[in-house]
């Protein structure tokens, strides 16, 4: 049985890199002792995938990973046992069992929310909602993309599928997943070179708050909302 | 969650950042009012290989047992943050409270290798506190040293206020109830009213209430205490009932990968061989076992606790664990199924471990270990290796035949008496252990062997047989090493042999901090006010900078490590009683020299010393 488990990441946590939170799940899964399936061999590993990985120093509200499990408690349960095993800072939001055909999360991901909350004892210009969507209405964003051995020009604005300015801070929709994956910091440094200056580096904090797929009819679905309570 | 000591922008600044925020699963959380001591806890290297030892983890869940004790962790920050706190002027801090080390009772460091001295003023340095004892006030913490290489402690004895002698589990209650007492009396503002007071402790070392004076050659004429309510040796303290005891089944779990990264279950303290070589064998005598049934328990609640997918049990010879088929065939038939691997450390290679061997790892991938130590039987007779050729040829045969193709093999270099055959041997005997597989037909064999031996150079340690040898020089460890590699090139299976040897200025100053005196603190602090930290790590040790601080401080090497001792020579360490006697190891060194072995201790007792602990081996078929 395919198992979906939505989780949040905060606060020191978000200094846990991605292969070291596979980790401390594989670890936090033992330790509940939820029924996990493992690979066969000399050394086998729990089957488990990420949806997408998560940058040091980049906040989550809705983290994903499936994992196969041979036999399984209540929804209800499994997210109490496993909330017991977590350290502060992370939490189990939820837990579905997925249709068999279900696809691995990594290959399902299409976009991606981000808030960038601005840190204390940084600025930002007075008219920055103006710039904004001044930014956002440019036909074109163009920007050169580094890659490891080449240099190439590409226009992001079809990847920037939302983006304002509220008080809270920056929203950003933006293309997620395998394939052009574009990061909030790379959008952020468009936008600073739009108004001729350079990104202060680290003014924003920047939060993922949700993970989209596609559905039949081309609409973002919250990657949670697939799958069924178990009960 | 606490707020961390350093801010977003220090932490995104550098290399694996989740060394210091703490939060790890099962770190201590503790009310600060709650508490009357706090304790830091200090492994003086990077977080990944604090955290890989066993020792930290032990006294942290023992402290914290205790409701009015709160032990903390503290790694040496890596070379990258060491930068930014100096600069800046940020106080090094815990990971639990991120607070301030300076605002801590004591500061608690243990100390496994010599390598490790100039990061121990690192830390001290990086939490302001005053590198020198002398010059620490009633606002500092008090620095207390454990471990190893307090066996000698001289060459710390200006930093540490207080050395704890043996193993941690007797007497640290003690010392915080004495600790408690003084904090209470009118005495408090005076910090060597305390230090006098913990003298009295069984096991506690205070270097600042012991004169040393030396004679016109710089040998040492007599080692005193300051007046004679002070204990003129200190006894090392052991646990005799290692089965009831702490162990700490709730381990720390990093976030990042640690060096040791499994769960270790200690099966027994100790070892029964007696290698004239080797400071543990001498300094944790007498061997005594955990009994399997509390082992078998232990295991269960260790992955409960903390999910690790790797057990791995520890000790200096597992092989000589009496019930080590009744604990391994248990781990494996309990964790196998449940994904957790078991490790094994090296054992000996016989028809029982190449069976179990098979069970738990890959054969195609693992590989054999022995460890000669030296390439003839002669020299292993010198140096008391009871490990024969033929014990390594019919392993290796064994293994063979069950599908092993790769051997690894350790020696030394530089061992007392050794000969150019000696040298050479290291060469012929993996030679023969490729010839061996070699005689396997073509068709049964799984192409070709691979052999690799290394040798790392010796250092004569403290409470060994051997403490009154000499060490070579560098040139002389170089030119065997060369011999080696010369002899290696002309054997006839030359293309499935590699050898490689270790890096001899290392083991120079490894030498002189073993063995050396008091003299030798005042060099420490001068290499590392001229940068020196890290020295363990390859990539950051400048035997220059030392060099120099030898020469500046006006200190000999080869004073402390080209010199043979004579038999009547007053060590800075002999005031330490390790049960096992000064007496047996003049016995044990000429017994060396004539090329005698010594049994061990389950086959024959020789009488080391180590029985006034009244328990462990020297009382097994006794009772
Ligand atoms: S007293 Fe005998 S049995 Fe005990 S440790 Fe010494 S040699 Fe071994």
């Amino acid at each position: 049985m395919k198992v979906r488990i939505k989780f949040n990441k905060t606060g020191a946590m978000k200094f846990v890199g991605h292969l070291d939170t596979m980790r401390y799940f594989q670890r936090a899964i033992r330790r509940a002792g939820i029924d996990i399936s493992y690979t066969a061999g000399f050394s086998p590993h729990p089957i488990m995938s990420f949806a997408l990985p998560l940058g040091v120093g980049v906040e989550s509200e809705g983290e994903y990973f499936d994992i196969q499990v041979n036999s399984s408690l209540s929804s209800e349960q499994s997210i109490k046992l496993l909330n017991e095993q977590m350290a502060d800072g992370v939490q189990i939001l939820s837990y579905k069992k997925l249709p068999d055909e279900t696809k691995k999360a990594m290959s399902l991901v299409e976009a991606a929310d981000y808030i960038l909350l601005l840190r204390e004892g940084y600025t930002i210009p007075d008219n920055f909602s103006e710039i904004l969507d001044n930014f956002y209405s440019q036909q074109k964003i163009m920007i050169i993309k580094q890659t490891k051995k080449s240099e190439r020009e590409i226009d992001i604005k079809p990847l920037i599928f939302k983006m304002n300015f509220s008080e809270n801070g920056i929203f950003m929709r933006l293309k997620a997943g395998s394939v052009d994956n574009i990061k909030p910091d790379l959008v952020l440094e468009a936008l600073y070179k739009f108004i001729g200056q350079s990104m202060p580096k680290f003014a924003f904090l920047i939060k993922r708050q949700e993970l989209y797929t596609i559905d039949q009819d081309n609409r973002l679905l919250p990657l949670s909302l697939t799958g069924e309570e178990v009960l | 969650m606490n707020k961390l000591a350093l801010p977003d922008e220090i932490l995104l600044s550098i290399d694996k950042s989740a060394r210091y925020i703490g939060n790890e699963i099962n770190s201590v959380k503790k009310d600060l009012s709650s508490v009357s001591i706090r304790f830091a806890m200090c492994f003086p290297d990077v977080y990944e290989i604090g955290m890989s030892h066993l020792g930290i983890q032990i006294l942290y869940a023992m402290l914290n047992e205790r409701e009015d004790i709160y032990c903390e962790r503290v790694y040496s920050p890596w070379v990258d943050l060491d930068k930014i706190l100096r600069d800046k002027n940020i106080p090094l801090f815990s990971l639990e409270t991120q607070s301030p080390i300076k605002d801590f009772d004591f500061l608690g460091i243990t100390i496994q290798y010599e390598m490790c001295y100039t990061n121990i003023l690192q830390i001290l340095d990086l939490s302001h506190i005053p590198l020198l004892t002398k010059n620490r006030t009633i606002n500092d913490p008090f620095v207390i040293g454990g471990g190893p290489c307090t066996y000698n402690p001289e060459p710390l004895a200006d930093f540490f206020d207080l050395f704890y002698i043996g193993e941690g589990e007797t007497v640290y209650f003690e010392l915080m109830d004495c600790y408690k007492e003084w904090k209470s009396s009118e005495k408090n503002n005076d910090r060597k009213a305390f230090l006098k007071k913990a003298s009295q402790i069984p096991g506690i070392y205070v270097p600042s209430l012991y004169t040393v004076k030396y004679k016109k050659d710089g040998t040492i004429d007599s080692f005193v205490p300051i007046d004679n309510s002070i204990p003129s040796t200190i006894k090392k303290q052991v646990v005799m009932n290692v089965t009831d005891t702490y162990y700490p089944t709730k381990p720390v779990v990093p976030y990042i990968q640690a060096v040791q990264d499994r769960v270790v279950l200690e099966i027994q303290r100790g070892c029964i061989r007696g290698c004239r070589f080797c400071q543990a064998g001498t300094i944790y005598r007498p061997t005594r076992e955990r009994d399997v049934s509390i082992l078998k328990k232990y295991a269960q609640e260790l992955i409960n606790n903390t999910g690790f997918e790797e057990i791995s049990l520890s000790s200096l010879s597992s092989s000589d664990y009496s019930s080590l088929n009744e604990l391994i065939t248990y781990l494996i038939s309990d964790f196998k199924t449940k994904g957790v691997n078991i490790s094994l450390p090296s054992l000996r290679i016989d028809a029982f471990s190449l069976d179990v061997m098979s069970k738990v790892q890959d054969i195609k991938k693992s590989s054999l270990t022995f460890a000669p130590e030296a390439g003839s039987q002669r020299l292993r007779n010198v140096i008391n290796k009871g490990l024969t050729e033929d014990d390594i040829i019919d392993g290796a045969s064994k293994a063979f035949d069950g599908g092993w193709t790769r051997v690894k093999l350790y020696f030394m270099l530089g061992l007392p008496t050794e000969t150019e055959d000696d040298i050479k041997g290291i060469a012929w005997l993996s030679e023969k252990i490729a010839k061996k597989y070699y005689e396997i037909p073509k068709d049964k064999r799984k192409g070709k062997c691979q052999i690799v031996a290394s040798s790392s150079f010796f250092v004569p340690k403290p409470f060994t047989a051997f403490q009154w040898a000499k060490m070579n020089r560098r040139d002389e460890f170089l030119q065997k090493a060369y011999m080696v590699n010369d002899e290696f090139k002309i054997q006839l299976n030359k293309k499935s042999l590699k050898y490689n040897y270790h890096d001899a200025d290392t083991t120079i100053l490894e030498g002189v901090l073993a063995r050396g005196d008091r003299k030798v603190g005042q060099v420490i602090l001068n290499a590392y006010k001229k940068g020196c930290i890290y020295d363990a790590w390859s990539e950051f040790f400048d035997f220059g900078k030392w060099t120099a601080a030898f020469e500046e401080e006006g200190i000999d090497m080869d004073f402390y490590i080209f010199r043979e001792r004579s038999l009547d020579e007053i060590f800075p360490w002999d005031f330490i009683d390790i049960g096992v006697t000064k007496e047996f190891l003049k016995e044990e060194w000429q017994k060396a020299n004539n090329e005698i072995i010594t049994e061990n201790c389950r086959s024959k007792c020789s009488g080391c010393g180590a029985a006034v602990f009244k328990g462990g081996v020297c009382f097994e078929s006794k009772n």
